[in-house]
């Protein structure tokens, strides 16, 4: 056999890998959740009761489900005026100065910056501050959680918002700018109408990353397993009650966790999908 | 540089530059004391090889260097005797219209939105009445009106080269400007378009003062009044194109006009 | 042409619509840098509480010690003493966990990578490239519930260092996968061409052409998937779980530094070496990025 045909089907075999991890996934995930599927059936989704006691087990998702999302979208509107800010200065207002490299470096910056470390400063920071304008007793809770999601999220929409608008032609600017427009009126009428998809999908993308946070939201949402009831609200997030509550579950109980671990993957696999999906057929 | 008189039918300079001076980061001169008055009513056309300065010179007149921070620019331009750096450059904007070497229409706008863009990125709210006439009067000024009418809200981007670039030129004739500026209008497109956009410009310029930066020789001999020589900078020769064509002063004029560089 | 009558009625504009589109334009700049500098003041926010409250607790002892027991640490802290020891544990179990990690990540990564540049967009290669994809966007806790399955449960019956390494991997790789295709497209096309011509074997031309004029690439890539999962915590404790003393036994449970920060923030003695600790996670991650900057600089110029 000639040898390149051989490396040809070394590197085939090696993609093999990918579909087996992914596909590995999926079954994994499936097989430990159906117990709890099992007993629950699909109520398993909409039901708010967690209680692991023995005996008189009632697990259902709802309560971290709503956790979630309230979470991810406060995120998602507080990320989204600061995110597209920065985009602006970097890629339009001053686009190719020095400004612009060091305003994009410190947002790599904070893109580095570890989760358990952003739950440290929000707890240790963030918290009190909240605490001490009166917005909570305690500081814990979905704005708590949101607020630092967003912080963590800004730098992903931003790097991806950046490179769109760096692809609007110049050439229409320019136009824009012959006709006499303000810079605030190139930017509303041209430059945002071309990036309209592009941007939208970089906003979804940051929205799925924030599904999956786990360790700065488990410290600071107050780990309550309930729906939260409000803005300040405490509650808990799919991805923190399984960190949380793993260790020492077995049987029904882990069977549920995994459930939801399953869901979160559906969940983000599917935002993620459509981000990609409009990037690819819009940009 | 010279200005030749005799020829030129006496009207009142409409634009005069002033001794303009054009630097890319702080020393690389593209344009080298300009002095000029461009005749109104006319098209007048500016050429020279490559590299010469023709297109800095004419995006210095609607102040288009402004957008780009490592240009400097000395020297005055006035229009109509007011000194264009000092009015508001939304102003100065609306009394000038571009055309630009490739044609750009809005791709996210329709055709008829892209005709009145300039009132709506100034935001100038218009009757629809108004804004129906302004378009169709422009469309038909441009000669793409009968092409066009029953696809007005469309996007523009499935048009010919051609009619984008007179849709293009519909769009810079919305404020009725003093003056149209051309970068090259025709390079990008076929010779049956190029010659449907020089029957305009001559139809314009009626109404309008014309420049035009041509790299085509032959399209400044067909339909520009006045011509302007430019080389390494500077303004080598300008007067009424025939005698530039038929006499030229300067040997480099010359060698440029036969040929001998281009 | 059609003689058309040109309008010469100007449309009048307001002089103050001027003014109050400036106003708005002004406006509107103003807030925009409010906005992203209240973005930026962020980063100097959360650096500098690490620097500033860690800063104390970095000595000799903070690398070559693992941490005390936590009477030992009430102990100094009641006595207003630095808590003794260091997190000499969760280093090794870092530098453990993410090498293990990158022996397993790397290889793959590169080949698969190569092979999705080979086939560009033939349908297998698109659907693996937007698997690896899905699988990039895996929330992290996930890739950890997944590994607790395979390896804790099924292989090593309980936390390992192996189960720890591997849910790293799953992590870095579709990172690895990614950078290593761009890299290999930014290498000119000319140059593969040369070496085919001259009848190299495909396996040698990826060897000693494409991986060599990419290397800087690949470099990149792999520094920044390491920076990435050097700060995880989420997955590890679901797979390593965390150990007292170092750890070389792929079998047995790991420490690692971000697992040891959240063992100190749960323990109400131990709270003050989470300062240090983060500021020494922190420092390498910079440390990594700058790298990883540095050499694509470098390298951009060719």
């Amino acid at each position: 056999m000639n040898s390149d045909k051989i490396t040809k089907y070394v590197l085939f075999t090696a993609s093999l890998l990918i579909l087996l991890v992914s596909a590995g996934m999926v079954f994994s995930l499936i097989q430990g959740s159906i117990p709890a599927f099992h007993h629950f059936g699909w109520k398993f989704i909409i039901s708010s009761k967690w209680d692991p006691t023995q005996g008189r087990e009632q697990f259902g998702a709802l309560a971290f489900i709503t956790g979630t999302l309230f979470t991810s979208i406060l995120a998602l509107i507080i990320a989204l005026p600061m995110a597209f800010s920065t985009t602006l200065i970097v890629a339009e207002f001053f686009r190719n100065s020095r400004i612009a490299t060091v305003v994009s470096t410190l947002v790599d910056l904070l893109a580095g910056i570890p989760s358990i470390i952003y739950g440290l400063w929000g707890f240790y920071t963030l918290r009190p501050f909240i605490v001490s304008i009166g917005l909570s007793p305690q500081g814990y809770g979905i704005f708590t959680s949101g607020l630092i999601l967003a912080i963590m999220i800004i730098p992903y929409a931003t790097s991806l918002s950046n490179s769109i608008i760096l692809m609007v032609p110049n050439e229409l600017k320019e136009a824009a700018y012959s006709l006499g427009a303000t810079r605030l009126e190139v930017i509303w009428n041209v430059i945002l109408p071309s990036a309209r998809s592009g941007m939208t999908a970089s906003y979804i993308l940051a929205f799925g990353r924030a599904l999956g946070e786990t360790m700065a939201v488990t410290m600071l949402i107050g780990n309550a397993n309930i729906v939260p009831t409000g803005l300040f609200s405490t509650g808990n997030t799919m991805a923190s009650v399984i960190a949380n509550e793993f260790g020492e579950a077995s049987g029904l109980h882990l069977s549920s966790l995994i459930a939801i671990g399953l869901l979160l993957f559906v969940m983000t696999a599917i935002i993620n999908a459509t981000g990609k999906f409009i990037i690819k057929r819009f940009a | 540089m010279k200005i030749n008189d005799n020829n030129m039918t006496s009207d009142s300079p409409i634009l005069s530059i002033e001794d303009l001076s054009i630097a890319y980061d702080h020393d690389k001169y593209a344009v080298k004391n300009v002095t000029a008055s461009v005749q109104k009513n006319a098209i007048t056309a500016i050429m020279g090889p490559s590299g010469c300065g023709k297109t800095t010179l004419l995006r210095a007149v609607n102040r288009m260097h402004e957008l780009y921070p490592n240009i400097e620019t000395q020297g005055k331009i006035n229009l109509y005797g007011e000194n264009i750096y000092e009015m508001p450059t939304i102003r100065l904007r609306r009394k000038i219209g571009m055309v630009f070497q490739r044609p750009n229409p809005f791709p996210t706008m329709s055709i008829y939105e892209n005709v009145i863009a300039g009132y709506k990125l100034n935001g100038i709210h218009l009757k629809r009445s108004e804004r129906d006439e302004i378009v169709e009067t422009t469309l038909r000024d441009v000669t793409l009106w009968d092409e066009v009418k029953s696809a007005l809200h469309k996007k523009g981007t499935f048009l010919s080269g051609g009619q984008q670039q007179r849709l293009c030129v519909a769009r810079a004739l919305a404020f009725k400007p003093d003056i149209i500026l051309l970068d090259e209008p025709t390079s990008a497109l076929d010779p049956v378009s190029t010659a449907k956009i020089e029957d305009l410009l001559v139809e314009l310029k009626k109404h309008y003062t014309i420049l035009m930066v041509t790299h085509n020789m032959s399209q400044a001999a067909r339909i520009s009044d006045n011509s302007m020589f430019m080389f390494l900078g500077e303004l080598i020769e300008y007067e009424d194109t025939k005698t530039m064509f038929t006499n030229p002063k300067d040997s480099r004029t010359e060698g440029y006009l036969t040929g001998k560089f281009g | 042409m059609d003689k058309t009558i040109f309008q010469k009625g100007k449309t009048i504009i307001s002089p103050s619509r001027f003014g109050v589109r400036n106003f708005q334009n002004r406006l509107f700049f103003l807030v925009v840098l409010i906005f992203a500098l209240i973005t930026i003041s962020m980063v100097f926010l959360i650096i500098g509480t690490l620097v500033m409250k860690g800063f104390r607790q970095i000595n000799w002892s903070f690398f070559t010690q693992v941490p005390p027991d936590t009477f030992d640490a009430m102990m100094a802290k009641t006595s207003g003493h630095l808590i003794p020891g260091g997190i000499l544990n969760g280093i090794t179990g870092t530098l453990f966990l993410v090498g293990m990690a990158s022996i397993i990540a790397i290889p793959f990564g590169i080949i698969i990578g190569i092979y999705l540049y080979e086939n560009g967009s033939k349908r297998y290669a698109n659907m693996i490239r937007d698997i690896a994809d899905v699988l990039q966007g895996v929330p992290s806790i996930v890739v950890g519930l997944i590994v607790y399955l395979w390896v804790v449960v099924d292989i090593t019956d309980g936390y390992s260092a192996l189960a720890g390494g591997v849910a790293l991997a799953i992590m870095m790789l579709p990172l690895i996968i990614r950078s290593t295709e761009e890299s290999m497209k930014m290498v000119p096309v000319t140059l593969k061409e040369a070496a085919i011509a001259l009848g190299t074997p495909y396996y040698k031309v990826i060897l000693r052409v494409l991986i060599p004029s990419s290397f800087s690439g690949l470099m990149t890539g792999v520094l920044i998937a390491v920076s990435r999962v050097l700060g995880e915590t989420a997955p590890l404790l679901l797979t390593t779980l965390g150990n007292p003393a170092v750890n070389w036994n792929l079998v047995k449970p790991v420490s690692a530094v971000p697992l040891l920060i959240w063992q100190f923030y749960n323990d109400p003695n131990m709270v003050d070496l989470i300062w240090s600790s983060s500021l020494f996670l922190m420092g390498f991650v910079l440390l990594l990025n700058i790298l990883s900057k540095w050499i694509a600089a470098r390298h951009s110029i060719q």
